[in-house]
């Protein structure tokens, strides 16, 4: 439980940004499948830059958390590409039709849409039939 | 620019490989593992997400209330008869009242399904693959992106316009 209250506040932190820089507006991602504005790619690549050199210098310096463990980055599984451009295709088609993809499904519910809650049970259950489904799909 | 130093922070205090928190969810409550001892501290990161989605919109709102977006996405959008442009999304779709209509019911079980079930097809969101993915140079995460932009864009050029006029 306490060992658990850092990630609480890493959410909050998360969840107060994401409402911030509007990244969470339905708008703002109408906008960028149109390709009529280059502020959500500049968040994503800004996003991607930072990450590819925290991890580089995480790599380069071997460096450890804050519980002494060396960090450690386990590779996607690179042989399966089906799974990759097929569930891909799948996440876009909702992505676009509701403007918003999982981590601010849960921002804006805190941010008082709560009207929210319908598309995170039907995710939720989405993500259920995936299990269901696993072994007859290919990957 | 925050968001960014959110996930930094996040990654730098803790393993990076837990970076696509959002994501992971659904597998939590419906398969077969140790879930407390994996995703717990997952609920918790989510749980946080909401709180701070609170904070920023109720307790700390300074900013004005309509997004300052591209005049073309305005008109285009104003074309398909979306006539609310006020906070982070339009009235017309994301209200309880607006549920009486059948295209967002649609819109919302519907979204919401496809994004529960492609994420984990695909095994990983936005945050796990076009942030960390890319960030980490994978392969499979530059296909998968590659799929979301297939699928955000069918739906944009050729589900959207149809669906939204609807809401009339």
């Amino acid at each position: 439980m306490k060992g658990n209250l850092k990630y609480l506040f890493a959410g909050i932190a998360f969840g107060f940004i994401l409402i911030k820089s509007e990244v969470v507006s339905w708008f703002r991602i109408q906008e960028m499948f149109r390709f009529q504005s280059i502020f959500m790619y500049g968040i994503i690549g800004l996003a991607v830059i930072i990450g590819f050199l925290s991890i580089q210098i995480i790599k380069r310096l071997k460096l450890k958390d804050i519980e002494g463990t060396p960090i450690t980055i386990p590779p996607k599984d690179n042989s399966q590409y089906t799974r990759y451009i097929i569930g891909g295709i799948i996440f876009g088609l909702g992505w676009a039709m509701l403007g918003a993809c999982p981590g601010p499904l849960f921002a804006l519910l805190g941010a008082g849409y709560t009207v929210m809650i319908i598309p995170i049970i039907s995710a939720v259950f989405g993500t259920w039939m995936y299990g269901k489904m696993r072994s007859r799909l290919p990957h | 620019m925050l968001l960014f130093l959110g996930n930094k922070l996040f990654g730098v205090s803790e393993n990076l490989r837990h970076i696509c928190a959002a994501c992971n969810l659904g597998e939590i409550k419906f398969f077969d593992y140790d879930w407390k001892g994996k995703g717990l501290w997952n609920l918790f990161f989510i749980g946080g997400t909401v709180i701070g989605g609170f904070l920023a919109n109720d307790v700390f709102n300074g900013d004005g209330d309509i997004i300052d977006i591209s005049h073309n996405t305005v008109s285009t959008l104003q074309s398909m008869g979306i006539h609310s442009f006020n906070g982070l999304l339009p009235g017309q779709i994301f209200s309880w009242s607006s549920l009486s209509h059948p295209a967002v019911v649609l819109i919302l079980v519907g979204g919401g399904f496809l994004i529960g079930f492609g994420s984990r097809y695909a095994g990983g969101c936005t945050s796990g693959h076009a942030i960390s993915g890319l960030a980490d140079l994978q392969i499979g995460s530059l296909i998968a992106v590659i799929g979301f932009f297939i699928g955000g864009l069918i739906m944009t050029y050729f589900i959207l316009p149809f669906l939204l006029p609807t809401l009339h």
